[in-house]
């Protein structure tokens, strides 16, 4: 059919309230190819965690459809990795058990043996090696998410969703972080789908970002991002990241209402 | 450190029972105003034998009614915690039963079920004690986030799965901490019947005989006998709580 791993077709979808339907998505278009990383922006409240609900096959859309590697979307699938702003980590659990949970849930062909390697191994990479008999608690916010980062990936999924997993870090962290998940996906053959709201961190991640309308939702901009050599965060701050960062935030503008709607190429 | 842990709570109630000994003593009190500490061992020493006997009736009978409430309570939690529709039909009407005082049902079970004492017993104590229960764990249950749930729906897990892993464990704290409430109440509920609708069993029949007999100190006995089962039935909980839900403690 396609080459999309992640294709969503002309997705409109309403929550039902009080005040009667609430219209969050209206005619949303997205693709993603293997191996791909897309950063979805757009004005708080517009819908980008229930899309994320979409991909995830968590919820149905009322119209339009969801398509992860060739086949429709219609319940929870095992080769998908979430992580949120909140690291959920499990109060009761050690790190390293924290990070096999999915591996209770998702058959696997690896021994015991190889899972708790695979944990560690990941552990290691993102900087939490020795913690791995530490409870959530004893870890700082930055730590957690990381932990959280291996759990969505310890099952080696297809798809990997990220909804605003670092917006509650503090700055410095969250470079730090950022740094990691070039790490990662250096490692882990994954595609991802990141939510935020730091149109820096979109830039320095993705390598397309796509900006949503104000609610109800839809495709407004999409910009290609290259990606050559290794990514530094000094590529931030050259004049050319600071083209893109102007048009995306006009972008949001727009989508917020504070500047006129123009003819776009989207 | 655990001789300290033992000895301070000892050394509180050596102080307590010297400070009621002397508050009796300056006042003048004679014993059928207020026993003092030192008439208790004369009356433990008369009645040892009753006070084994009614004490393990009052203890086993407290114990069922609070394993009934807990498998009641958690069932009933576990409904209301799950479906939002249970919970709002539910609710009040576990308000409106909880907020009848049980001494008036005492007498109501007490003639529902004539003779069966134990039963009566049991089921005063059970309907005393349950409600903390189900409030927690339908409380616990109801506001798990949405995040918890969605780490493991998002892999296909089965709600049954998500209850197992995530939602159970996380309810444990407030069940335990519902659990201490509902010993006390369990304690109040078994006596109610035993005091209220005598029938010869139980430490509740032990202190109406001595209300009786006019036999203060062997009231004050009783109380006392009462508040060690209360105390070992709430250490029996908190240890139970630190193993499995030691992880919530900070
Ligand atoms: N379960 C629900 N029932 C009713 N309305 C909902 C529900 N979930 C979300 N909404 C509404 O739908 C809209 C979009 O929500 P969503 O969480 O997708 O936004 P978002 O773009 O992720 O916002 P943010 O940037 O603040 O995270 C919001 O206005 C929200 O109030
Ligand atoms: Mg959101």
């Amino acid at each position: 059919m396609t080459d999309w791993l992640i294709d969503i077709k002309d997705v409109h979808h309403a929550y039902a309230t009080d005040a009667g339907p609430l219209p969050v998505l209206n005619g949303l278009n997205a693709s993603v190819p293997e191996g791909g990383f897309v950063a979805v922006v757009g004005p708080s409240g517009c819908g980008k965690s229930t899309l994320t609900r979409l991909i995830a096959g968590l919820m149905k859309p009322d119209t339009g459809e969801v398509w992860l590697h060739g086949e429709r979307v219609k319940s929870p699938r095992s080769t998908v990795g979430m992580a949120f702003q909140n690291p959920v980590l499990l109060e009761w659990r050690t790190i390293l058990k924290n990070v096999m949970l999915p591996l209770e849930i998702v058959p696997t062909k690896m021994t015991k043996a190889q899972q708790e390697e695979r944990a560690r191994h990941l552990l290691d990479l993102v900087g939490l090696k020795g913690f791995e008999d530490k409870r959530p608690s004893e870890l700082s916010g930055g730590m957690r998410q990381r932990a959280s980062l291996c759990r969505s990936l310890i099952h080696k999924p297809e798809v990997l969703i990220l909804d605003e997993p670092f917006g509650a870090l503090d700055a410095f962290t969250r470079e730090d972080l950022w740094q990691t998940m070039h790490a990662l996906k250096a490692e882990e053959p994954f595609t991802g789908v990141l939510i935020t709201h730091d149109l820096r961190e979109a830039i320095f991640l993705a390598d397309q970002v796509v900006v949503l309308s104000g609610r109800p939702a839809r495709t407004q901009y999409v910009m290609d991002i290259p990606r050559d050599g290794a990514p530094k965060i000094d590529d931030l701050y050259t004049a050319e990241a600071a083209d893109r960062l102007n048009i995306l935030r006009h972008q949001i503008e727009i989508a917020q209402g504070r500047a006129p709607a123009e003819d776009t190429v989207a | 450190m655990t001789l300290k842990k033992i000895a301070v709570p000892l050394l509180a109630m050596i102080v307590f029972l010297i400070l009621w000994e002397l508050l009796v003593w300056a006042n003048g009190w004679p014993n059928y105003i207020m026993a003092s500490p030192s008439d208790l061992p004369a009356a433990y020493a008369r009645f040892w034998e009753l006070f084994i006997v009614m004490g393990w009736q009052t203890l086993w009978r407290t114990v069922v009614g609070l394993l009934i409430a807990i498998a009641f309570g958690v069932a009933v939690g576990m409904i209301m915690g799950f479906s939002r529709t249970m919970r709002d039909a539910l609710y009040p009407l576990l308000v409106g039963f909880n907020a009848i005082p049980k001494a008036t049902v005492v007498p109501i079970v007490a003639l529902l079920f004539v003779g069966a004492h134990d039963f009566n017993t049991i089921l005063i104590a059970f309907m005393i004690s349950f409600f903390p229960i189900a409030v927690s764990v339908s409380i616990g249950l109801s506001t798990l986030e949405p995040e918890y749930r969605d780490i493991l729906r998002s892999l296909g897990a089965s709600q049954a799965t998500i209850f197992w892993k995530i939602a159970l464990p996380k309810t444990l704290p407030e069940f335990f901490g519902a659990l201490k409430v509902s010993v006390t109440l369990a304690f109040i509920g078994t006596n109610l019947m035993e005091i209220v609708s005598p029938h010869g069993r139980g430490l509740g029949a032990l202190f109406d005989s001595g209300k009786t007999n006019s036999d203060y100190p062997l009231m004050f006995a009783v109380l006392i006998a009462l508040a060690f089962l209360g105390i070992v039935l709430y250490y029996v909980v908190v240890a139970l709580e630190k193993i499995f839900a030691g992880w919530a403690e900070r």
